[in-house]
């Protein structure tokens, strides 16, 4: 706001209206806005590297600018109407002093002698400028807010996108506030700028020639020592905006962390809670929240101290050419009228310039925010569909692993060598203790990550010549973690198969025993759930998460302990449904009740990443080996149950 | 519940940082935009005060400037004066130098003061999210929290930034202007009788109009913030469902109405400036037309005409600079409203000590009766190693709830006919009802029933996540409603059903058990869970870096890292909610064993396998929110139908496939 109001001031006794005029639009942009804007803005290459992915470099700012103009390219038109607002705006503005120039000497003719119809005339004249002025003002504001607006929501449509083609690789190494504060904070930056930049600019330049042709026209020597503004404008703003520009990339990488901290820290509240863990969290937070105050004041300080110091070399650059015209004048060059009048437009010079050194540092934060928003849009989709994968139309089921190496951290082999092979309509079941690498087996089935060598094959195509979505749409997955979106009941089972009808949502909860606690829910099966499933129990979760893969009706199928938290009578009556669902489709059953694998037509035992022993339950018990070790240890206890019931009964 | 009125006085006690505290422990003022944005502020209203009056030394600079320009102008160059010119030009120097310095010093304290405030006001919030309990919590979704305490305190700042940026040029200039104006023609003032009400009235509506639109922006961005973080914490479902172009129509939506009212709001408050121009300018019109009949009546001066519209000008702009920061404020406003709501939720800490003197519902007789029956047996064996435990210990028995007269050994967790419902799922039937039961000290209980029966409701209330709607839970013979929340928890070691872990190594979280632990400890503790061989087979062991909700763990490793974490407080309750499902058996079975070895800690067990709760002192069976049963595994078979059938579902078909 400073040097805003302070070059008005400095012009409104002289020029009267016509600084208000043509300012119309700057105070709007320049002033408190944009100086405040950016704090919602602006991070570079800097910080958050602890969560970045690898090859980020320093980015050019020219080629984040030019690739946000493209952005604003895409609503030409409107920029053309927004241009002319302006354009109009500043030319009506103008014309309003000088109209009430000419009614000043209307009446210069003095008492009794004033024309008063041609000042009426005048008077009507004026109020036809000031409407015309209002409306192309209003114009702008009206066509700038949408240009804005809609590419800020095309920016964040973009980002969106992107991140669902990101593999989970990128998920897993970022904390997922992090990943939100670019969505939100850093595109909001871009957008408070574009608010007010973009026709600060125009206005800024259309003053700016206007005044730098009325000049040159009077007198080319001293234009070109009012010009010296220009390098050392220059100078200052671009040895600040180096440190703005770092200030605004620290200040948004904190705020980021910030925004991750507290979005891990809330959604796991009832740990923090149990733990006592309070203090100790407002301690970390407390530690990030002082970094951001201290990186954002920075921002702000030095972003503030540009218009004071563009003011002055204004000041110094006015001393200059006064010293040196009134030199000039003495020495019979000019007319001491042209160096006056020149001095009056140097003046008029400076203001634009001043405004457009404070865009300047305000489209830093911008381009700070934007960076961090094209890092998200630049990062390599790690797995891709190869453009001459195949859409399978009918998937039979057959299943092959064939010498599958893989690794989630480079160096740190995750599964080795694995092989097996299922047959179309077969059910495997994977064993071992945890983090052995069962869910990882699976995981990869689903291309959710790439192997590091050997092939999967599914009916003899490697799946990596599978179109993506074709592979996913036909296996049906209950995770081990269920997750349950906000919203009702019934369109979380929906989202197994988007266009199933209400009935058939029903009937696949009825199969899995799900019909009965849903009917007992508040509003039945459009109960909201809350948050991450909210207020269903554990089991009552995984049960939905298993109707949703009924409804889909995959060709293969894999639960990845789909039902460790159910209790085992309701488990039993889903058996029902799950050995339907099973019945003629290839099926991975991941469990650790071995009395629930124990029909599967190959076992597979994984140890530390490998498969240890396969066969059929009677084979491997045969072979003594590691099978043989668990199932015993199992039916050990079971018998001890059994035996505990004797001795009681 | 009606906990949080009295709660006021004693509260926070354990809140460190005073300043804050001081004023977050005073609930008694509900806060409100207004208190939000200035209580932040006041802090640091020294360096508010030197920004302001920095702030003056620049316009007062600015001011003189134009003066000294038209005298170099005027006396220097028109008259070929160059010395003027130079003497002049030099004092010019010199005040734009203090203008420049007063300029650089305003914006270092305003930024100091605003960004402190707004950092002030974010820990604030976080400090009063800490307190919450999980009925304020379950109010605010994550997402919007998160808007809350970023998007929405960076609004406030901006305001309060270019509050004390304009606080002083607007009005001396409005002031001048106005003073002026009526000195040259106070006839024409009257002029501004009319425009500035009508200028008042205009900015109200806009701003009035705009409030509630901003008020809707903010919230549309909770939604865009909503379903990116469902988005993230279920990017494997989404993934695995093929369901982006759902998930993009559903984020497209949200995305859409956060642009079309934002858009909306920004055109609302756009109108403030063409408004405000066209109304000055006829101003200045309308001036121009009387003054040019009164300087044809010859009772007004060419020359005053100009000044006046000068200053008439100067008044327009103050004025538009006051607009200016009004325009922001509605966009503030509204989200300082938002600040308050966090702040004004009563907090978890406000519900402690509350019932301090509820005199403890001593008619157990009934209840003891009747959970005797069923108890007498149960504690046969577990009296031996138990009740000699807790004798040893006299603290015990000075308690005052001593009094039951059986001579059952305090029990160290006590049910007594606890009945809860969710205080925010509405006209629900209580989750658990007329539950009770006693807890002997370094018993085993185990507790089983079927999905959505209660069982994660009933160990929930025992940290008091939640409050009892009737009845009372004593722990070591103290409702645990009178005890502090940090010594309660403090004797709880939970392992919730969803094992969470936070981001960072896994010698972090576990230490999150306790702060203090040495290496040993932790490597004891994760070797208790049956943790230590898969950590010490990481490259890094214990300095492993897991990802959010411990990504990279597989289920098992994860519920047994939580289960250490647990360890390490050591609880005088062990909490397990289900926390094997993702075990094997064998390794269930050693990590039970291990725990028993853990002298004096109760266990709480929730389990869905019979075999988990095998060796258990006492199991409960839950029934829809009610014990429907309650023994040893031998006497349940014996007598409990609903355990019969629990243990049918799990032995069948261990007989089957035998």
């Amino acid at each position: 706001m400073p040097e805003n109001n302070k070059t008005k001031i400095e012009s409104a006794p002289e020029q009267t209206q016509s600084s208000l005029g043509s300012e119309n639009t700057k105070p709007v942009a320049a002033a408190p806005m944009g100086r405040g804007g950016g704090f919602g803005g602006g991070r570079g290459g800097g910080g958050g590297r602890a969560f970045m992915g690898p090859g980020e470099k320093a980015k050019n700012s020219a080629q984040t600018l030019k690739r946000l103009w493209r952005y604003l390219d895409r609503h030409k038109i409107k920029l053309i109407i927004v241009f002319l607002s302006v354009l109009m705006s500043s030319v009506m503005m103008l014309s309003g002093p000088f109209f009430i120039g000419k009614a000043v000497d209307i009446m210069a003719a003095g008492k009794g002698k004033v024309d008063l119809a041609k000042l009426w005339n005048l008077v009507l004249t004026l109020v036809g400028v000031y409407l015309a002025g209002t409306f192309f003002s209003w114009l702008q504001i009206f066509v700038m807010a949408r240009i804005a607006q809609d590419t800020v929501r095309d920016i964040r449509k973009e980002l969106f996108a992107k991140l669902q083609t990101l593999s989970l690789r990128y998920f897993d190494a970022r904390p997922h506030g992090e990943i939100m504060s670019r969505l939100t904070n850093d595109v909001e930056t871009i957008n408070m700028t574009l608010n007010t930049s973009v026709t600060q600019l125009f206005s800024s330049t259309v003053t700016l020639l206007g005044s730098l042709v009325m000049m040159l026209t009077l007198s080319p020597i001293l234009t070109l020592l009012a010009l010296i503004i220009i390098p050392l404008g220059l100078l200052v703003t671009t040895r600040i905006s180096k440190r703005t520009r770092q200030a605004f990339t620290a200040q948004q990488t904190e705020l980021g962390r910030l925004n991750g901290y507290i979005e891990e820290g809330v959604s796991g509240q009832h740990v923090v809670k149990a733990f006592g863990r309070e203090k100790a969290e407002i301690a970390e937070f407390d530690d990030i929240n002082v970094r951001l105050k201290v990186a954002g004041t920075s921002a702000q300080i030095y972003s503030g101290t540009i218009p004071p110091l563009m003011n002055f070399i204004n000041n110094f650059s006015y001393l200059v050419v006064a010293a040196a015209g009134g030199a000039l004048a003495i020495a019979g060059q000019f007319t001491v009228g042209v160096v006056a009048a020149f001095l009056s437009y140097s003046k008029q010079f400076a203001r634009p310039i001043n405004e457009i050194a404070n865009q300047y540092n305000l489209i830093q934060a911008a381009i700070a925010g934007a960076e961090r928003v094209f890092e998200v849009l630049d990062e390599q989709p790690e797995i891709v569909d190869a453009p001459d994968s195949i859409e399978l139309k009918e998937i039979k089921g057959d299943v092959e692993f064939r010498h599958v190496y893989f690794s989630y951290k480079e160096g740190e082999p995750v599964l080795k060598d694995i092989n097996l092979h299922a047959l179309p309509g077969q059910t495997i079941a994977l064993v071992g203790p945890t983090g052995a690498g069962k869910t990882t087996i699976v995981n990869l089935l689903t291309r959710f990550y790439d192997i590091d060598s050997g092939e999967i094959l599914i009916d003899g195509h490697n799946i990596q010549t599978i179109k993506k979505d074709n592979l996913r749409r036909s296996l049906g997955i209950v995770l081990q973690d269920t997750y349950l979106f906000n919203g009702t009941v019934r369109e979380n089972i929906r989202y197994g198969r988007l266009e199933a009808t209400d009935e058939e949502v029903e009937a696949a909860a009825r199969a899995c025993e799900a019909d009965d606690f849903i009917r007992h829910l508040p509003n039945g099966y459009d109960t909201v759930l809350g948050e991450d499933g909210g207020s269903l129990s554990q089991g009552q979760r995984q049960i939905l998460a298993i109707a949703r893969v009924v409804l889909a009706n995959p060709s293969i199928l894999i639960l990845d302990e789909a039902t460790s938290s159910v209790d085992t009578r309701t488990e039993v009556n889903i058996q029902k449904a799950m050995l339907a669902l099973m019945e003629g489709r290839t099926s991975f059953v991941i469990a650790h009740r071995l009395s629930t694998i124990r029909g599967a037509d190959n076992i597979l035992v994984i140890d530390h990443g490998q498969i240890v022993e396969q066969g059929t339950h009677a084979e491997l018990l045969k072979k003594n080996g590691a099978y043989a070790a668990l199932s015993n240890a199992q039916l050990r206890r079971e018998a001890e149950m059994r035996e505990s019931v004797n001795l009681s009964v | 519940m009606a906990e949080s009125s009295k709660a006021s006085s004693n509260t926070m006690s354990q809140n460190d940082n005073a300043k804050t505290v001081s004023r977050t422990s005073k609930p008694a003022k509900p806060e409100t935009a207004s208190s939000v944005i200035f209580g932040a502020l006041s802090p640091y209203w020294k360096w508010a005060l030197l920004a302001v009056v920095m702030m003056a030394v620049e316009v007062v600079g600015d001011l003189s400037l134009p003066t000294l320009m038209s005298t170099i102008v005027d006396k220097g160059v028109s008259v070929g004066n160059l010395s003027t010119v130079l003497q002049t030009g030099l004092f010019m120097l010199l005040i734009s130098v203090v203008g420049m310095a007063g300029g650089i010093a305003c914006t270092y304290y305003a930024s100091k003061a605003s960004l402190s405030a707004a950092s002030d006001l974010r820990s604030r919030l976080f400090r009063k999210v800490q307190t919450y309990s999980f009925d304020s919590l379950d109010e605010f979704s994550t997402g919007s929290l998160v808007t809350r305490l970023t998007n929405d305190v960076v609004q406030v700042q901006n305001l309060t930034l270019s509050m004390m940026r304009i606080m002083v040029g607007a009005p001396i200039l409005l002031i001048g202007g106005i003073i002026m104006a009526i000195a040259i023609n106070p006839g024409l003032s009257l002029i501004l009788v009319f425009v500035l009400p009508i200028l008042v009235v205009t900015l109200t509506f806009v701003i009035m109009k705009g409030f509630p639109l901003f008020r809707k922006v903010q919230a549309a961005l909770d939604r865009v913030n909503g379903i990116m973080r469902e988005n993230l914490a279920g990017v494997r479902l989404i993934k695995a469902f093929v369901r982006s172009d759902y998930e993009e129509k559903r984020f497209g939506k949200a995305n859409n109405d956060l642009a079309e009212i934002t858009v909306t709001g920004t055109r609302m408050v756009g109108l403030v400036l063409p408004i405000m121009f066209l109304i000055m300018n006829m101003a200045v019109v309308v001036a121009v037309w009387f003054s040019g009949q009164q300087v044809n009546l010859g009772t007004m001066e060419v020359g005053k005409v100009i000044a006046f519209t000068t200053y008439l000008s100067l008044i327009l702009f103050s004025l538009l600079m006051v607009s200016f920061v009004l325009m922001n404020a509605s966009r503030a406003v509204a989200s300082a409203r938002r600040i308050a709501e966090v702040l004004n939720k009563e907090g978890e800490s406000e519900l402690e000590a509350v019932h301090l003197n509820r005199p403890r519902i001593t008619d157990n007789t009934a209840n003891n009766t009747a959970n005797n029956t069923a108890n007498t047996s149960t504690n046969a064996t577990a009296l031996e190693t138990t009740q000699v435990q807790t004798i040893l210990r006299p603290g015990d028995l000075d308690t005052p709830i001593q009094i039951s007269s059986s001579a059952m050994p305090t029990p160290v967790l006590e049910y007594d006919h606890v009945t809860f419902h969710y205080p925010r799922i509405a006209d629900s039937q209580p989750v658990l009802y007329d539950v009770s039961f006693k807890v002997n000290k370094g018993d085993l209980v185990g507790i089983l029933g079927s999905t959505g029966s209660g069982k994660s409701t009933l160990i929930n209330l025992i940290p008091r996540f939640y409050d009892v709607d009737s009845g009372a839970i004593y722990l070591e013979g103290k409702d645990i409603r009178t005890m502090g929340l940090a010594e309660l928890r403090s004797k709880i070691g939970l392992v919730p059903q969803d094992s969470v872990l936070f981001t960072g190594t896994i010698a972090e979280n576990l230490r999150w058990g306790n702060p203090n632990a040495t290496d040993e400890e932790i490597e004891k503790a994760a070797w208790v869970a049956c943790a230590l061989d898969f950590v010490k087979s990481f490259p890094k062991g214990f300095d492993t870096i897991i990802g959010q909700r411990g990504v990279g763990l597989s289920g098992g490793q994860r519920q047994r890292l939580c289960i250490a974490r647990a360890i390490l407080r050591k609880p005088t309750i062990l909490i397990l909610d289900d926390s094997t499902s993702a075990v094997d058996m064998a390794t269930e079975a050693t990590i039970q064993t291990r725990l028993r070895e853990e002298k004096g800690m109760t266990m709480l067990v929730i389990a869905q396998r019979v075999s988990s709760v095998l060796d258990a002192d006492q199991i409960l069976v839950l029934d829809h929110g009610r014990i429907a049963g309650e023994g040893t595994h031998e006497q349940l078979m014996k007598s409990n139908e609903i355990y019969q059938d629990i243990y049918r579902s799990q032995v069948t078909e261990g007989v089957t496939n035998a």
